[in-house]
């Protein structure tokens, strides 16, 4: 077992119509308070995990996220750093990302943050096409990403970046287009996600009005059947839904997610999941002026502790575990949930997505097909219905 | 006492829209029934949905009184009565309440089925008919023509009809004037043992149920004690009135008068249109003639598109029954649709009427099953079982034979769109009868059977002959049909409330339709899906709903877990409505949509 710790950095340069995630738009944010503040919270959190007994054990990993933490001053990713050292142990290999984004990337920068001890950059290159960029409302243009990824590879150990896909009108040829050129940058890890309208963005707004149309359920498995394809060729496989990678590439941080690993969230509407021994989730204020108030001596800093029951557990373990192309490890499963897995679940229904294809199930590993992936809401939903516990 | 001599019951016969009730207005006005300000459009059609279609359900009298230009002042019983075939009956015994008829005909629409079908039964019941043409103030109106069409396709005079604008109030006076003069009075006798006829009844919040008579002889006042011959039911009567149309108090009504008593009764289905009231301690040696209860011969389920409304749907029924006894309920279950009822129906626009007004009155959202009709199961033993609900059928090897009723048909259409209708007649079973023409117009009767009527015959009679097309029918016989029971089966397990019986030509048509239409309502799940159209064991048509592709959330990291687990829940919260069929959920909603929908397309 291993730690993962998760640090949140709230501000962006301005909001992108499809992101829900916890990002905010400040004019002249003040840093004093985040120097103080942030490193404070990391001691916060030891704290309280000690006086609730908690067994540590080594941080595997570190990911900067947000937001957009490139805009953070290297000095600050540098305290964070030390900070998690001193009071956790950092295994020497850890790996430790940031998210960056390709406009507010400059080589010195680059270089402040490496010397940090950040070896792993994320960039949310998003498309490749001047058409899309403007949709998705990014910033950069075509050649300020490859740029990006340029200046990242000459100066990171290891650089991944994210493209979307599956945007209005966007063709089967369109996306292997554009798959080819990310190809052709020589990166090992690429993230590659269709866009999903999500609840309270601006995007939301626009699909309601029917400002656009999504691609069909159709197209959009054809898009992914094509990208699943064109990155195998390139041996790039994919390792999660959306996730493709050299082996030994793949995102350690990301996979304790799936595993359902330990995970410490810190920083503003940060979420993390404990075991204490039972798994508790933890949750920190979402407003960034509400968390820099936020009493760190009670539960370190969390505002929010919860207990998560053993068929929440089971619902978890299997939403994230099915992602994984290896899929969930049985005998991992056995000794977090007591259980076996088949015991859980009734045999028919394991036997009709066994017959379908959708699933292989083998003595070590229970995992989805691409087929199965593809449908994998559909299959948790069964799967968590028939299920006894 | 009044004297008969100055009393005229007249009643108007009018196809929808032909103006039967402006010229109703006009005549009230005219007679001084209401001021201006209490004129309102259509003062007969109370309910919305009366106005709203133009058509005119319960009946309804008004009492005016007319001073004619030979210096005597009249009393004029306007009925009003329904227009169409469901109610045929309650529209005789309306017209058995009157010594004459309007017969109002659009100057240039012409004669249409359903005026037909009352005018035959105002001649049966010996009326005086006088034919009024109205909207005669429009461009298009060809009075003359309508006149000989009127002659040809009646067969009555109508040199002498009244021509009139009801909208503008044009030739109002002659028409009253013709009413005194042509119409006969009534004859009665008031010394005679009471005798009244029970036209209508409703039920009034205050008052309880309202009857509405035609007293033939004898007389009729408050302290009387009634009895309705039917049943035999006694009740003192405590109220007796007079509409003008508001309701007035009078003492008592005698010999040709029309008016409404109350007699503190309280359901409806108590006072059957038809019944005979006489006095109880003075009683008549026999009713009037003609009674009959009336019979459902449409029936449907119908249940609640969310099931939480099942109990206010069924206080619902219960009141409109209040005021309807001619529907039927009780209650029924269905896998696919969960709980509600089957109800009977005089027709097909009783069924939509009473659809309808519980939609639109009692706020609910319904789904109706196919309508079916009376079958007729002849068993081996010789037992006949009748059967309305295709669930209900018994075993086949006890059957021997299944008869179904048939219509007698009158259509009358455009020659332009005859050919089309014939086809239509033809390939829902029907035996022509009778072909005629009066000008440019086709009179087709046909025999058909009633359950291809029932199944979206009007619907595509309209829609083939572009709305030109009118229709009316009666019931005929039963016949012996080669019938079949037809299943639908999703995922090998039959969808009850998509049963029925068709006829076995066309069971293969009707299960490929309804096969079709599912597979593009049921949405693609996690497995194929196979609907099938069976008859007993024997797939006669099969369609396939493909597995859903792909549903898969693009991102899922350590802040969206709790979030997206909730999601989950939430879809688990929504599967409380639906049913499995092997190994998948349907939704109940695409069953509902299969109902709602309707007919093929």
């Amino acid at each position: 077992m291993s730690l993962a710790v998760y640090l949140h950095w709230p501000y962006c340069v301005s909001k992108c119509p499809y992101c829900d995630f916890n990002s905010h738009v400040r004019e002249g944010v003040k840093l004093e308070p985040w120097h103080e503040s942030l490193p404070a919270a990391i001691t916060a959190q030891r704290q309280w995990l000690e006086s609730r007994g908690y067994e540590f054990k080594p941080v595997t990993s570190i990911f900067f996220g947000g937001g957009t933490p490139s805009l953070m001053p290297s000095k600050l990713v540098e305290t964070l750093i030390d900070r998690v050292a001193r009071e956790f142990t950092l295994a020497s290999d850890a790996e430790i990302t940031l998210e960056a984004n390709p406009n507010s990337v400059e080589a010195e920068k680059f270089k402040a943050f490496a010397a940090a001890g950040v070896n792993r950059v994320s960039i949310g290159v998003q498309s490749f096409e001047a058409d899309g960029l403007k949709f998705l409302g990014r910033a950069h243009s075509q050649g300020e990403a490859m740029k990006a990824i340029e200046l990242a590879q000459a100066i990171f150990p290891r650089v991944s970046f994210d493209l979307i896909y599956g945007l209005p009108d966007q063709s089967v040829a369109d996306w292997q287009a554009q798959m080819a050129r990310a190809l052709q940058m020589g990166t090992d890890h690429l993230s590659l996600y269709q866009l999903t309208i999500e609840q309270g963005t601006a995007f939301a707004s626009a699909y309601g009005r029917g400002d656009f149309v999504m691609p069909s359920p159709e197209l959009a498995a054809d898009l992914y059947e094509a990208t699943e394809a064109a990155t195998a060729a390139a041996g790039i496989k994919a390792y999660e839904v959306s996730n493709y990678a050299r082996v030994g590439q793949e995102s350690r941080h990301n996979l304790a997610y799936w595993n359902y690993d330990d995970y410490l969230g810190i920083g503003p509407g940060a979420h993390g999941r404990v075991s204490l021994p039972q798994k508790h989730a933890t949750r920190q204020e979402k407003l960034p002026e509400t968390w820099l108030k936020s009493n760190l001596a009670l539960n370190g800093g969390n505002c929010e502790v919860t207990a998560i029951s053993r068929s929440d557990q089971f619902a978890e373990t299997l939403m994230m575990g099915l992602r994984l192309v290896k899929g969930i490890d049985r005998a991992r499963f056995t000794r977090d949930m007591g259980m076996d897995i088949d015991q859980i679940i009734p045999t028919d229904r394991l036997n009709n997505l066994v017959e379908e294809n959708y699933l292989l199930v083998t003595p070590e590993q229970f995992a989805l097909t691409l087929s199965g992936r593809l449908r994998l809401n559909l299959i948790l939903d069964y799967l968590l219905e028939g299920s006894r516990i | 006492m009044s004297d008969l001599s100055l009393i005229r019951n007249f009643s108007i016969i009018a196809h929808i829209d032909h103006g039967k009730s402006t010229l109703a207005d006009r005549i009230i006005h005219a007679c001084g029934g209401l001021s201006d300000r209490e004129m309102r459009e259509q003062v007969l059609d109370s309910m919305d949905i009366e106005r709203e279609r133009g058509i005119t359900i319960k009946a309804q009298t008004v009492r005016l009184s007319y001073k004619a230009k030979d210096g005597k002042t009249y009393i004029l019983n306007l009925m009003d009565t329904p227009g169409h075939v469901d109610f045929a009956y309650e529209v005789s015994r309306s017209l058995a309440a009157c010594e004459g008829s309007l017969l109002v005909v659009d100057a240039s629409q012409g004669v249409e089925a359903q005026t037909l079908a009352n005018v035959y039964q105002a001649m049966d019941n010996n009326h005086e008919i006088i034919p009024i043409l109205n909207k005669i103030d429009l461009p298009s109106a060809e009075p003359e023509r309508i006149k000989q069409q009127i002659e040809d396709v009646i067969g009555i005079d109508a040199s002498e009809a009244v021509l009139v604008s009801a909208k503008t109030g044009l030739g109002i006076p002659d028409v009253l004037e013709a009413l005194v003069k042509r119409l006969p009075p009534p004859v009665g006798e008031e010394s005679e043992p009471l005798q009244a006829l029970l036209i209508d009844s409703w039920y009034d919040a205050y008052l309880g149920v309202v009857i509405l008579v035609r007293v033939k002889h004898g007389r009729i006042g408050v302290g009387l004690k009634m009895k309705l011959m039917s049943t035999g039911a006694v009740h003192p009567i405590d109220r007796v009135g007079v509409f003008t149309p508001k309701p007035v108090n009078v003492d008592s009504l005698g010999p040709g008068d029309v008016g409404f008593i109350t007699a503190g009764i309280r359901h409806v289905a108590d006072c059957a249109v038809g019944d005979t009231i006489t006095d109880e301690k003075r009683q008549a040696s026999a009713p009037l003639a003609g009674f009959k209860p009336s019979v459902p011969v449409v029936f449907c389920g119908l249940f609640p598109t969310d099931a939480a409304n099942f109990e206010h749907l069924r206080e619902s029924l219960a009141k409109l029954r209040l005021n309807d006894a001619s529907f039927q309920f009780e209650p029924e279950s269905s896998a696919a649709l969960g709980f509600g009822f089957r109800c009977g129906f005089l027709g097909l626009l009783h069924l939509d009427i009473v659809q309808e007004r519980l939609e639109r009155e009692f706020d609910l959202d319904l789904v109706t099953t196919a309508p079916s009709v009376i079958y007729r199961m002849v068993q081996t033993n010789g037992e006949v079982l009748e059967i309305h609900n295709p669930a209900d059928m018994p075993d086949l090897v006890k059957i021997d034979h299944i008869e179904e009723p048939w219509i007698k048909a009158t259509i009358l259409v455009p020659d332009d769109y005859l050919g089309a209708i014939l086809a239509l007649c033809q390939e829902r079973r029907g035996e022509q009868v009778d072909l005629t023409y009066a000008g440019n117009r086709a009179m087709l009767t046909y025999l058909l059977p009633l359950n291809e009527v029932v199944f979206d015959f009007y619907d595509r009679l309209k829609s083939t002959s572009r709305g030109y097309a009118s229709f009316d029918y009666q019931l005929d016989k039963y016949r012996e049909g080669d019938l079949v029971k037809l299943q639908i089966l999703v995922n090998a397990e039959p969808v009850d409330a998509l049963s029925t019986l068709v006829h076995r030509g066309q069971a293969e048509a009707r299960g490929r339709v309804l096969c079709l239409k599912l597979k593009d309502l049921i949405p693609p799940q996690l497995f194929q899906i196979a609907i099938q159209a069976a008859i007993g064991g024997r797939v006669i048509a099969r369609e396939s709903v493909r597995a859903m592709r792909k549903d898969v959330l693009a991102k899922c990291y350590g802040g969206d877990i709790s979030r997206k687990r909730k999601l989950l829940d939430k879809q688990k919260e929504g599967k409380k409505r639906m049913r499995q069929f092997g190994k998948v959920e349907i939704p109940q909603s695409a069953f509902i949509a299969a109902f709602k929908t309707g007919g093929d397309s």
